[in-house]
């Protein structure tokens, strides 16, 4: 502290006070995808008759994109790594496979058995990682490799047939929810208190930050941006518990997901190694010069896409009660686009994981919605398409007009 | 003889700086015209007017060409009137053969359609030309520097030459090919082609060059012909370097402390070609507090070989020892390196040195993020303690810590380099270049920089092709050629000829 008040003087000066103006400019991407994924839900919402907020809805809404979630916050590191990763609709589809045989057709206990897919995705990922890493040959290759391959096992594994139905336990991975302690009348109401906690704490977080930030020069965002942000955190977040308290409270998967992005989150933003795989991406070669064991990063990047493939695999397995030939086939693309629309950069070192999060859902919310409007299979693919070819552009846009 | 080329009053601006300014160039018809000067005195910058890649909207002064005036747009417009410049990298493709490369963009073809055989007859042709015995379907990522110089001779052949410009054409050759391409240039000119050449290699100017243009600080210094007596070399290194030193360096008091670093018997191999040998038995050491400088021309190793010392991060079949204050240290890889308290400012800052999509706090940080976390868990508080302090110490000017680099001066992004090396606690430091590029008076700032650095007692290894930088701020200079150091100088001792002068013996 003592240092602080010794610091010198031209420091304050060097450090004008950030604007309101002049810091939506400079994240102009972040909220306008929030303001995008706000501008969708509400003409869906009223074109749709209020049918998508309706709580059963809402609560499929989140069923329905948990795997591309999960996996769009892999993606994200790879991406930021500056990799890609074409293989995990085939290996969404091939540990599905694995855990029907093992739970299904030997009938091995869920808990080892979940263990074993975990660490099977695990070992997917770690290999094609180390090509990538260590060998340097390009991911796009490694990883289309990886498609086929895992394709092709996961039909030999199922020998063309479907496979299920699993257990209850492994179904509640997916299908259940979180039990109602409080006993309250017409309501779930364990989720809202979550909910009012969960949000309550995020917002005590981001003002510890902020006054931590303070004692050393300005803050990143005006206070007025900082009010706004904290008041709508608190809103949507009371709002969707509240809308999902109505059905059947918080799914399993929900609670999963949420400790994903909170672990991601901070990982990303708050240790070391988050911010060597930023800098990794962001210029290999300055990292790599700069004490960075480059080739490390890029190993467990892939190894915990890996992961959390197969954890999206899992999932899916669990929603679908069964393992199929065809599961996860083309999810590497959604998830791809999540990320992209998201705002990760082609190059590599930029993206977030809350935007990969909400690229994941805004695509959901856009496949959900007009689902319910029945517009066609068709229409739907060419929408979302242009959705991201718009998001991309918009972002080459940007980054013309700053630099 | 009349002048084939005239260049008269050519000034060209760059933000901020006076590339040229009223430089004046007259070739003669059939002669070999020799360009010398400094790294950045301006040759490059001349050929690039005359050869179109610089507009002439984009420059001041005319170009006669054959007595009538020329206003050459893109390059395609000079190669149409024979004036063929090579660049000192070589543009060609290395995944095409011979005769295809010849003829890319030129295609010996009737409406589209290519005429194979054709093409490798002329092909052939030119080969035999520049005296160039391989099959023209042999691809040029299998021939070697010198043959693919060749390649890009025959090619500037094929487009009728009259007026053929080398920037730099033995730089990358060894003696015997650089000797066979002096050959063939003396050939070009029996044929009547005119020739400009570019070289730092003075002997090889003195050799073969009718006529003498040396240019400094982006003017003519003096245009002479060349007798080919043994003094012609002593001339030029003098219009070369003759600048005036004046007060462009902080002053410093050198107290010269124990031993810091030595690297002995240091030998290195091209990172790809382990056949070349870029680096020989190079022995030189740094004591604290002193500033030693290494001079020497663009490739004679000096990157290569800080970088093959800053843990290995350039060569293979790296041999030699390093000792920290008198103890023989492992820096094997980058991490040991920066433990031990080396630290590498690189040459190109944004390439190598810069995250230039982050933060300032983010780049300051990044070479030692222990310092500011626990090991794993980043402290926001910390960090903005430690960027606050650099960007205040090195007088970083930006909007706030949080600004990106990309959008910072040369002179400030430079100064986060170093600040980010310095938040590494380096007891060595080699900075390579580093006033490369930006203007005075970040230059003199960061001279201060330096200077204080080494009051605090670090050893500082200085590499510039800038000598008077050198000559002003070093205690004790090597100079460096061909991978070799070739003298060390007391600074007291050094001169600009001197160093010039072991340069240019040692290439003989």
């Amino acid at each position: 502290m003592q240092q602080t008040a010794n610091a010198p003087a031209s420091v304050t000066e060097a450090e004008t006070k950030t604007t309101i103006g002049s810091y939506i400019k400079a994240n102009m991407r972040e909220y306008g995808l929030l303001l995008a994924l706000i501008v969708v839900m509400v003409s869906f919402q009223i074109m749709t008759d209020g049918i998508l907020m309706k709580p059963l809805n809402i609560t499929n809404l989140v069923l329905q994109n948990s795997y591309i979630v999960i996996m769009a916050i892999g993606m994200l590191l790879v991406i930021v790594a500056g990799h890609i990763d074409l293989s995990v609709g085939s290996v969404v589809g091939f540990i599905g496979a694995l855990a029907a045989v093992l739970i299904v057709s030997w009938e091995i206990p869920v808990f080892i058995s979940v263990v074993i897919c975990l660490l099977a995705g695990i070992a997917i990922g770690a290999m094609q990682g180390y090509w990538v890493a260590y060998h340097k040959i390009p991911a796009f290759i490694v990883t289309l490799a990886g498609m086929l391959v895992f394709r092709g096992l996961t039909l030999a594994l199922l020998q063309g047939q479907s496979i299920g139905p699993f257990p209850k336990s492994f179904q509640k991975l997916s299908s259940g929810f979180i039990p109602d302690l409080t006993g309250m009348e017409g309501t779930h109401g364990l989720t809202l208190l979550l909910g009012g906690a969960i949000s309550l704490y995020l917002v005590y977080a981001n003002l510890r930050n902020r006054r931590a930030q303070l004692r050393i020069a300005d803050a990143e965002e005006p206070l007025s941006v900082f009010i706004l942000q904290n008041g709508l955190i608190l809103f949507a977040i009371n709002y969707f518990t509240m809308l999902m308290a109505g059905y059947r409270g918080l799914p399993n998967v929900l609670i999963v997901m949420a400790i994903l992005i909170a672990v991601y989150s901070f990982f990303t933003s708050r240790t070391t190694m988050g911010r060597r795989i930023y800098a990794l991406g962001g210029n290999e070669k300055a990292a790599r010069l700069s004490g960075v064991n480059t080739q490390k990063l890029t190993f467990l990047a892939f190894a915990n896409m890996g992961f959390l493939a197969a954890l999206a695999g899992l999932v899916f397995a669990a929603r679908l009660n069964s393992a199929s030939p065809k599961a996860g086939v083309a999810f590497e693309l959604d998830v791809i686009a999540a990320v992209f629309i998201g705002g990760a950069s082609m190059s590599g070192g930029v993206g977030t994981v809350v935007g990969a999060v909400i690229g994941a859902f805004l695509m959901g919310v856009m496949n959900n919605g007009m689902s319910i409007m029945s517009v066609g299979i068709d229409y739907q693919q060419v929408i979302k398409g242009l959705v991201l070819l718009a998001a991309v552009i918009f972002d080459v846009y940007n980054k013309k007009k700053a630099g | 003889m009349t002048a084939i080329l005239e260049m008269r009053n050519i000034t060209k601006t760059f933000p901020g700086v006076k590339a040229l300014s009223d430089v004046n160039l007259t070739v003669e018809e059939g002669e070999i015209h020799a360009l010398v000067g400094e790294n950045g005195a301006g040759k490059s910058t001349l050929m690039k007017v005359l050869s179109g890649v610089y507009p002439h909207n984009q420059f001041e002064g005319d170009i006669l060409y054959r007595g009538a005036p020329q206003k050459f747009a893109r390059i395609a417009d000079s190669e149409e009137k024979g004036i063929i410049i090579i660049h000192q990298e070589l543009a060609l493709v290395p995944l095409l053969s011979i005769a295809e490369n010849i003829f890319l963009g030129n295609e010996t073809a009737t409406k589209g359609i290519i005429d194979w055989n054709e093409a490798h007859r002329r092909a052939a042709e030119l080969l035999a030309k520049v005296g160039l015995s391989e099959a023209t379907t042999t691809k040029i990522t299998n021939l070697g520097t010198g043959k693919q110089q060749l390649v890009e001779i025959a090619k500037a052949l094929s487009k009728e030459v009259e007026l053929l410009i080398l920037d730099e054409p033995t730089s990358s050759l060894n003696e015997t090919d650089s000797q066979a391409l002096l050959e063939l240039m003396l050939e070009f000119k029996r044929q009547g082609i005119t020739s400009i050449l570019i070289s730092h290699k003075l002997n090889e100017v003195a050799q073969v060059a009718d006529t003498i243009t040396v240019l400094r600080d982006g003017k003519t210094v003096r245009s002479f012909p060349c007798d080919k007596s043994p003094e012609v070399e002593n001339l030029i290194i003098k219009d070369m370097v003759g600048r005036e030193l004046t007060n462009r360096f902080p002053p410093r008091d050198a107290e010269i402390g124990g031993m810091m670093m030595e690297v002995s018997d240091w030998n290195v191999y091209h990172h790809l070609h382990s056949d070349r040998h870029l680096i020989r038995d190079v022995n030189l050491n740094v004591r604290a507090g002193e500033i030693v400088g290494i001079a020497g021309l663009m490739g004679a190793g000096r990157t290569e070989l800080a970088m093959s010392v800053f843990g290995r991060s350039y060569g293979q079949k790296i041999s030699g020892e390093v000792r920290l204050k008198g103890q023989a240290v492992d820096v094997s890889d980058i991490n040991k390196a920066v433990e031990l308290g080396i630290a590498y400012v690189t040459e190109d800052r944004k390439e190598y040195g810069l995250v230039l999509e982050n933060s300032i706090k983010h780049n300051l940080t990044l070479a030692n993020l222990d310092d500011v976390s626990n090991g794993v868990v980043l402290d926001e508080h910390a960090e903005r303690q430690v960027s606050r302090e650099y960007i205040g110490k090195l007088n970083i000017r930006c909007s706030s810590m949080l600004q990106d680099v990309v959008n910072l001066s040369g002179g400030n992004q430079q100064k986060v380099v170093l600040g980010k090396w310095l938040n590494a606690h380096p007891e060595v430091l080699i900075l390579d270049e580093p006033t490369r590029g930006i203007d005075v008076n970040a230059k003199f700032e960061i001279y201060t920089i330096i200077n204080e650095l080494a009051a605090e007692g670090k050893g500082i290894v200085f590499i510039s092709s800038e000598m008077p930088e050198l000559l002003g701020m070093c205690d004790r200079i090597y100079v460096m050629n061909e991978g070799r150091i070739v003298g060390e100088l007391p600074a007291s001792e050094a001169s600009q000829e001197k160093i010039m002068t072991m340069i240019v013996k040692s290439d003989g």
